[in-house]
C-alpha cells in the first residue's frame, strides 16, 4: 500500500517535472542548414543562405509570402506617385531590438549603406542603384526617386533589410563594418529574433524579440547549425540532434516520407532547370560533325531536341517526383506566367522528322556540359538527357565538371549545350527573361546569363517595354507575350522546376516557400 | 643542433613559397572566384566592381607579388567569401581541429600500443589473430563510411532499439570553455559526448596502423640479445616487456605517431565534413569549393610550417629516445 502510494507520488512528481520541463524544451528549435551564411551583415553577400538568416533579425519595407506575392512589412503601403517616384508609408510604432523607434532615417541610412560596403562579393547595389534620390517627407513617409521608370522597385526593396541607423553607425564609411556585424556589434533590426551568438562553422543562436510588432514566433530560442553533408543532416534529424532540416537528399525522400516520426514540407520553387543551346558561333565547338555549320541555329533542330526530352520520366525516375515538368521559365501562377503554357510532350518520330527536314537525317554529335553538384541531381539528369537525345539520332556525350570549372567554361562560351538552373529571386517573369533569353547587353544588364546567346529582337522589345511599364496589368501582358515568343522559338529548353523539401520532426508544420528560404519564424509546433 | 633547426626552417620557407605559387596558379586555372561568389542577377558594372575590389583584375603574377609582399609582414589577405582576415578564420577553427586530432591520436595510441604489444608477444594466439584481422578492417574501410556507420549506430539505431541506451550527438561540437583564449570543448561533459564519434572514426584507422607497427617492432625486438640476456638474468616478464621491449619499440612508434598526428591535423577533412565538426579541414574544403584563394593559401602555408615543425620535434624526440642519434647539420 505504502509502496503504491510512494509510486504514485513519484509518478506525479516525475510527471509535473516533465510538464514543467516541456515548454522550455518545446520553445527551442534546432535547425540543420545545408549552407552556412558567409556573413551576418545583411548587405554584404546577396546569397540565399545569407538572406534567409538576415530575415530572422531584420525586415525589409516589403516582404514576400511563400508564393512570393508582395506583402507589407516595415512599409504598410506603397504607390507610384509618378513614373519615376515611389512613395512608401512606413509602419508606425515599430521598435528596433535596442528599443529605438524605426523611422524614415533608418531607411535612408540602409539604402545608402548598400553602396558603401567594401569587398562585397555580391553587392546589394543591384537593388538600389536605380535610386537617384531619397526624400523623407515625414518620419513615416519616404519617396524613392529613380532616373527611369522602375516598376520593380517594390520587389527590389524586398532584398534591402533595414538596419538601425543608431546602432549601425560608425567611423567607417559604411558605419559598422561587416566584421563588426559578424561579431554582433550593431546587428540590430526589427525582426522577430534577436542575435545571441555566432561561432562560424558551429552554430548561430537567436532568441525571440518580445517587442516584435507582428505575431510572436513560437520559439524562445532558435539554433542554426551548418550540416553541409546531406547524410549528416538526415542522421541529425533522425537522432533528434536537430528538429528541422533543409534540402534532405532526394534518395532519402521516399524513406523519410514513410518514417512516422518525420514530416515533410514541400514547395514548388522558382528555380527552373534548363538547357541552353549555342545559337551564336558557327561552327560551334561541341558539334564537330555538322559540316562546319551550327545546327542549333535552326529552330527545327532546337524543337527536335525539345521533343526528344521525356520530362515526365526525368521528374519521376531521376527526381523521385520532387520536381515539376516545365514549359516556361517560371511556374504558374507567378507574375507574368501564362495559365495555359503547355509542357512539350515527348515525340520521337516528330523529332526525327524535324531533324531530317533541317538536313540532319542521321543526326549529329554534341557535347552537353553540366555542373556536378550544383543543382539537385544535375549530372544524373544530364546523363538521362544524353540517352534521350541519342535516341533521336543526336549522339550526346556529357561533360560533367565541378561547379567552379563549369561556370568558368560557361562564361567563356565553351559549351554548345549546357544544363543549368536559375532561381528567379523576384518571383516574376522579367527576372528569368532578362537574365536567360534577352540579347546579351552587359551595359544595360540584359542577358547576363544568356550564354547560348539566343537573340530575338521582338522579344527584347516586349521585355524592355515591360520593364518601363508601371501599370501591373499591362506589364503582366507584356511579360506573357515576351515569354511566349522565347518559348515558341525554343531559344532555351526548360526542363523542370525543382521542388524544395524540408524535413522536420512530427508535430512541426512549415509552409514550404518558393524562394527556398528556411524561416523558423514560420515554423509552428503542434497546437 | 641550432644549425640543424635553422636549416630545417629555411627548407620550410622554400616549400611555402613554392606551394603558395602553385596554389595561386592552380586556382587561377580552375576558374574565376567571382563567378562562384556573385549573384547571377548582378549587373556587369557590379561584377567588374567586385573583380576590382578583390584585386582580381590584375595579372596573376602581380597578384602573387602583392600577396608575397603583404605576407612578409604577416597579412595573408581577407577571405573573398567571409570578408574577414584569412588567418583569423583559420585560427578560429584551429582549436577544434587540434583538440579532435590530439584526442583521436591519444585513443589510437592507448588502444594500439597494448593490443599491438600483445599481438607481438603472442603472435599465434587466437586473440592476436583476431586483433590483426580487425586492424586490417580498421585501415582499409573508408573514413566516410565508418563515420556514417558510427552515426547510424550510436546516434540513431541503438538508442531506438534498446531503451535507455544513451544517444550520442551525431554532429557538431559541444559547449566550449575558454582556456587562455582557446575555446576547448573537451573540458565539458557535453563536449566529450560530441567528440566521441569523430575521434573514434579517426582513431580507428590510426589505431590499426599503430597496432601493426607495434606488433612488427615487438617481433623484431624480442629475439634481440639484450632481451634474451634479460630473460637469462631471470628478470620478470613485466620488466622485460615494460622496460627493454617498450623502450626500444618506442622510437618508431613515436615517429609514426608524430607524423600521423600532423596528417590528422592537416587533413581531417572527411571526418570533419561528416560530423560537421567546425575545424580547419571543413574550412579548407569549403574554401576550395568556392575558390576562396586567400584562405586556401594561408591554410596551406600554416600547415607546411606546422608539419615542418612537427617533423623537427619528432627528430628531437628521436634523439632523446635514442642517444645514438645525433642531430647535426648533415643529418638527413
Amino acid at each position: 500500500m505504502i509502496h503504491r502510494k510512494a509510486g504514485a507520488v513519484l509518478a506525479a512528481a516525475v510527471f509535473s517535472v516533465a510538464l514543467a520541463a516541456w515548454p522550455a524544451v518545446a520553445q527551442e528549435l534546432k535547425i540543420g542548414l545545408s549552407t552556412e551564411p558567409s556573413s551576418l551583415d545583411p548587405q554584404y553577400h546577396n546569397l540565399s543562405p545569407n538572406n534567409q538568416i538576415a530575415l530572422n533579425m531584420f525586415e525589409a519595407l516589403v516582404a514576400q509570402d511563400p508564393e512570393q506575392n508582395l506583402q507589407p512589412a516595415l512599409a504598410v503601403s506603397w504607390k507610384a506617385v509618378n513614373d519615376t517616384t515611389w512613395e512608401f508609408k512606413l509602419r508606425e510604432g515599430v521598435k528596433f531590438h535596442d528599443g529605438s523607434p524605426f523611422t524614415a532615417e533608418d531607411v535612408v541610412f540602409t539604402i545608402e549603406r548598400a553602396a558603401k560596403v567594401p569587398n562585397a562579393p555580391s553587392p546589394f547595389t543591384q537593388f538600389t542603384k536605380q535610386i537617384v534620390g531619397i526624400d523623407v517627407v515625414d518620419p513615416l513617409t519616404v519617396r524613392l526617386r529613380t532616373a527611369a521608370p522602375a516598376p520593380l522597385l517594390p520587389v527590389d526593396m524586398v532584398a534591402i533589410r533595414i538596419l538601425s541607423k543608431k546602432a549601425a553607425s560608425g567611423p567607417a564609411p559604411e558605419g559598422k563594418t561587416t566584421e563588426q556585424l559578424n561579431r554582433g556589434e550593431g546587428l540590430v533590426g526589427t525582426g522577430p529574433f534577436k542575435f545571441v551568438e555566432w561561432s562560424r562553422g558551429n552554430q548561430l543562436v537567436v532568441e525571440r524579440y518580445d517587442g516584435y510588432w507582428g505575431a510572436k514566433a513560437a520559439w524562445k530560442k532558435v539554433i542554426f547549425r551548418p550540416l553541409t553533408n546531406a547524410a549528416t543532416r538526415v542522421a541529425g534529424l533522425l537522432s533528434g540532434d536537430v528538429d528541422f532540416i533543409e534540402n534532405p537528399p532526394t534518395v532519402d525522400l521516399p524513406k523519410l516520407a514513410t518514417n512516422e516520426r518525420v514530416t515533410l514540407a514541400r514547395a514548388l520553387s522558382n528555380r527552373i532547370i534548363y538547357i541552353h543551346l549555342d545559337q551564336f558561333t558557327e561552327p560551334t565547338s561541341g558539334i564537330p560533325d555538322a559540316g562546319g555549320k551550327n545546327p542549333l541555329k535552326d529552330k527545327r533542330v532546337r524543337q527536335a531536341l525539345s521533343l526528344a526530352l521525356d520530362r515526365n520520366a526525368i521528374v519521376q525516375r531521376i527526381m523521385e517526383g520532387f520536381a515539376v515538368p516545365a514549359g516556361d521559365l517560371l511556374p504558374y501562377p507567378m507574375f507574368g506566367t501564362r495559365k495555359d503554357t503547355p509542357v512539350e510532350k515527348v515525340d520521337v518520330a516528330q523529332a526525327k522528322k524535324l531533324l531530317a527536314e533541317a538536313g540532319y537525317p542521321n543526326g549529329f554529335s554534341i557535347t552537353l556540359g553540366t555542373p556536378n553538384g550544383r543543382y539537385i541531381n544535375d549530372a544524373k539528369v544530364a546523363e538521362t538527357i544524353a540517352a534521350l537525345w541519342t535516341r533521336v539520332g543526336v549522339k550526346t556525350q556529357i561533360e560533367a565538371s565541378a561547379p567552379p570549372v563549369f561556370f568558368k567554361n560557361r562564361d567563356e562560351f565553351k559549351y554548345s549545350a549546357y544544363l543549368a538552373g536559375w532561381g528567379a529571386s523576384t518571383g516574376e517573369m522579367s527576372d528569368p527573361l532578362r537574365a536567360l533569353v534577352a540579347t546579351p547587353n552587359p551595359e544595360r544588364g540584359m542577358g547576363g546569363t544568356n550564354k547560348g546567346r539566343y537573340s530575338n529582337p521582338a522579344m527584347d522589345a516586349k521585355l524592355v517595354e515591360a520593364l518601363r511599364t508601371v501599370d501591373d496589368e499591362k506589364r503582366r501582358t507584356l511579360l506573357q507575350e515576351a515569354s511566349k515568343l522565347a518559348m515558341d522559338d525554343h531559344g532555351i529548353l526548360p526542363l523542370h522546376f525543382e521542388v524544395s523539401v524540408w524535413a522536420m520532426k512530427k508535430g512541426l508544420t512549415y509552409k514550404g516557400r518558393a524562394d527556398q528560404y528556411t524561416l523558423p519564424y514560420m515554423v509552428t509546433p503542434a497546437p | 643542433m641550432l644549425v640543424f633547426i635553422i636549416r630545417r626552417l629555411m627548407q620550410a620557407v622554400v616549400v611555402m613559397v613554392v606551394m603558395s605559387a602553385l596554389v595561386f596558379g592552380g586556382i587561377y586555372l580552375i576558374g574565376n572566384p567571382v563567378a562562384m561568389l556573385i549573384s547571377d542577377q548582378a549587373s556587369e558594372a557590379d561584377r567588374l566592381a567586385v573583380i576590382r575590389d578583390l584585386g582580381l583584375d590584375q595579372p596573376i603574377w602581380q597578384q602573387y607579388l602583392t600577396f608575397v609582399g603583404k605576407a612578409l609582414v604577416g597579412d595573408f589577405g581577407k577571405s573573398f567569401r567571409a570578408g574577414e582576415p584569412a588567418m583569423r578564420l583559420i585560427f578560429q577553427h584551429m582549436p577544434a581541429t587540434l583538440e579532435l586530432a590530439v584526442i583521436a591520436m591519444t585513443i589510437a595510441v592507448l588502444i594500439g600500443v597494448p593490443l599491438g604489444l600483445y599481438a607481438g608477444l603472442r603472435p599465434d594466439s587466437f586473440g592476436a589473430r583476431s586483433i590483426m584481422t580487425v586492424s586490417i578492417l580498421g585501415f582499409s574501410l573508408p573514413t566516410f563510411w565508418v563515420g556514417l556507420m558510427l552515426i547510424m549506430l550510436f546516434a540513431v539505431a541503438l538508442p531506438d532499439w534498446i531503451p535507455g541506451w544513451p544517444r550520442l550527438p551525431s554532429s557538431g561540437r559541444g559547449p566550449t570553455v575558454d582556456v587562455f583564449g582557446l575555446k576547448l570543448s573537451f573540458l565539458t561533459a557535453q563536449g566529450w559526448l560530441h567528440l566521441l564519434l569523430p575521434a573514434m572514426t579517426l582513431a580507428l584507422a590510426k589505431g590499426a596502423l599503430i597496432i601493426r607497427l607495434t606488433r612488427a617492432a615487438t617481433r623484431e625486438v624480442l629475439p634481440m640479445d639484450y632481451v634474451k640476456f634479460a630473460r637469462a638474468k631471470g628478470l620478470r616478464e613485466r620488466r622485460i616487456v615494460g622496460v627493454h621491449v617498450l623502450k626500444n619499440i618506442a622510437i618508431p612508434i613515436a615517429t609514426v605517431t608524430g607524423l600521423e598526428l600532423g596528417q590528422v591535423i592537416a587533413f581531417a577533412v572527411v571526418t570533419e565534413t561528416i560530423f560537421s565538426w567546425p575545424g580547419m579541414g571543413k574550412l579548407l574544403i569549403d574554401s576550395i569549393l568556392l575558390l576562396d584563394r586567400p584562405v586556401v593559401v594561408a591554410y596551406l602555408v600554416i600547415i607546411v610550417f606546422f608539419l615542418v615543425l612537427l617533423n623537427l620535434l619528432v627528430d628531437i624526440l628521436y634523439s632523446v629516445l635514442d642517444p645514438r642519434v645525433r642531430l647535426d647539420a648533415t643529418a638527413r
